[in-house]
């Protein structure tokens, strides 16, 4: 080749590398412009809302559209409810689907039950909706709430929780749904992560005379925390930020109760459900002050377990 | 192979009898008519070549076969003159009374402390004084107090490969089992940690019948007592380990451990 021709092709090469990397580069800070734009404009259009309410905008439960008189008080604590209480439900069930997959299960059903669980994760969020509020809903209506109200609901403590009257929908009935749909997220984590486990390990612990129930709970669990954490926290994050089901069932009411059988009012909810009235610069702004509050929670949920995974792993000796 | 063609040692006090033991993964016939005593409180070695069947013998001691579908065993292994697979032996307390280790170091994600603990508490509920001392007593008899003693509340997973397979070591002779498998116990251990498991294993034999599968001749002929020569699943020939080494009855015995073959 001659001198020039390969100069040539040099030089074309240096300037298809630095095209490359520069966007390369603008792609990746791209995403973070994005982020740093949508906090922006959340935080400018709420600031009507912060002005005239202060933080009282989160301890105040008053929402009042027509009288301009807003809190979040009700959406945030409906959030956390259902978020946890779908937690509560979706944990134990899918270490219960992981661990019959990984060990229990047949080898001829693994294949079909791990895809049919990861179908479940790909149903459109309004189907459940949908599902839960004209088939779960009347059923659970029928015939648990009242057994929750007559058996639960008159105990001491806990009673306050599970009375009232059964309308099928509310808090508990979003707090199911939203488990329904964050179980196959964290089973199949959780599945992933059991599989690796090493084969001699469990066995080591099955040579001791362990039981399944023992190599699971006190060997295989401990290995895999920092992936089950991390299967948990997406599921968390999914349910956080769920909206669509959660309107249909959750009973959209600005009332603050103390019954899990009460309809109630989760952030998501809100503002699919309010969003089209919202007249007036202060509804707005209430609703986008909803929006950032939401952002800010799943920003501290996440950061606080990747914060406790990083203690987690220092405790350990490696840090992960 | 019919017994007659094995030199059956002289075994007084035997602590398991094998008696036409086969093995089968599936259709696969692993292990074909095994006949073999295991002396108690001897050290009991099998050698072969890879895919002999040592290691599948070793396994149905503690019916660990048993996590799989389609492996399964017939014949007899009779444990102080039990059959262990009979369907009513109860496998837990079975693998409380045989404990194994396995060809890699496997410390449980969790404290030595309680890796030593752990097995313990599955079958007794110590006090803390009782139990402070079990682990003291395990981690004495594996040797690893000494190094260990400081850093109890650390994680196993922190030590290094040889004193974790001590650990191990510790960990199965703390639910005080009577017999002791390992399975090529040192394959992952460099020399040093290797010579320090293979003396361990001689001052184990006061309490417990051990036996040891491994791929290594000079251990055998080092560490173990009686030694079983298998291949291809039979048990080809089985003796006094100096007689096996320095004078095998068959061939093909002379031909593995003089190295021409295997």
């Amino acid at each position: 080749m001659p001198m020039f021709l390969r100069e040539a092709s040099l030089k074309r090469h240096t300037v298809l590398d630095l095209l490359f990397r520069n966007l390369t580069r603008v792609s990746a800070f791209g995403v973070l412009v994005l982020l740093a734009a949508i906090i922006g404009s959340l935080v400018v259009g709420s600031m009507p809302t912060i002005h005239a309410f202060g933080f009282g905008f989160l301890t105040s439960s008053d929402w009042d559209p027509v009288n301009d008189q807003f809190g979040a008080l009700i959406p945030i604590v409906g959030t956390l409810v259902t978020s946890a209480i779908a937690l509560l439900i979706a944990i134990p069930v899918s270490f219960g689907i992981a661990i019959f997959l990984t060990e229990l299960s047949p080898r001829i059903l693994r294949r079909p039950l791990g895809v049919a669980i990861e179908l479940l994760a790909g149903i459109p969020s309004i189907i459940y909706g949908m599902w839960g509020l004209f088939v779960f809903a009347p059923l659970f209506a029928e015939h648990v709430e009242p057994w929750l109200s007559d058996h639960i609901g008159a105990m001491p403590y806990i009673g306050p929780f599970f009375s009232g009257p059964p309308m099928g929908i509310g808090m508990l009935a979003a707090g199911i749904i939203l488990a329904i749909m964050v179980i196959p997220f964290i089973a199949s984590v959780m599945r992933d992560v059991f599989e690796v486990v090493p084969t001699l390990l469990k066995e080591s612990a099955y040579g001791l005379g362990a039981t399944t129930w023992e190599v699971m709970w006190k060997v295989v669990l401990p290995y895999t925390k920092v992936g089950v954490a991390g299967g948990i926290m997406l599921g968390l994050g999914r349910a956080l930020g769920e909206t669509m089901a959660v309107t249909f069932v959750i009973g959209n009411a600005h009332e603050l109760s103390k019954s899990l059988l009460m309809p109630g009012n989760s952030i998501a909810s809100a503002l699919a459900n309010e969003f089209t009235e919202a007249y007036g610069e202060l509804y707005t702004s209430a609703l986008i002050e909803l929006g950032l509050i939401l952002f800010f929670i799943t920003f501290v949920v996440l950061s606080l377990a990747r914060y406790m995974l990083f203690k987690l792993g220092q405790r350990e000796g490696q840090v992960s | 192979m019919t017994a007659e063609n094995i030199a059956n040692p002289k075994i007084t006090v035997p602590k398991i009898i094998v008696r036409d033991l086969n093995f089968y993964y599936g259709d696969y016939r692993a292990l074909k008519d095994i006949n073999l005593s295991i002396a108690e409180k001897m050290v009991t070695a099998f050698i072969g070549p890879s895919g002999c069947g040592k290691s599948t013998l070793l396994r149905t001691f503690n019916r660990m076969y048993q996590l799989y579908p389609k492996q399964k065993a017939t014949g007899e292994i009779l444990l102080d003159g039990a059959n262990i697979l009979d369907k009513k032996q109860d496998l837990n307390m079975l693998r409380a009374r045989i404990g194994m280790v396995f060809q890699k170091p496997t410390p449980f994600p969790m404290s030595i402390y309680d890796n030593i603990a752990f097995g313990v508490k599955l079958y007794e509920s110590l006090s803390k004084n009782d139990m402070d001392e079990r682990v003291e007593w395990a981690l004495r008899k594996a040797a690893l107090w000494t190094e260990a003693k400081d850093k109890l509340k650390q994680s196993g997973t922190g030590l290094s490969g040889g004193q974790q397979q001590r650990l191990c070591i510790a960990r199965a002779i703390a639910v005080k089992p009577q017999v002791l498998l390992l399975d090529e116990p040192t394959s992952a251990l460099d020399p040093i940690s290797t010579a320090h498991i293979e003396k361990l294993i001689d001052e184990l034999k006061e309490d417990f019948t051990i036996v040891i599968v491994t791929h290594n001749m000079q251990q055998a002929a080092r560490v173990s007592d009686y030694t079983a020569y298998m291949y291809l699943g039979d048990l080809i020939e089985f003796g006094d380990t100096s007689t096996v080494f320095t004078n095998p009855k068959r061939k093909e015995t002379e031909d593995y451990i003089t190295g021409r073959f295997g």
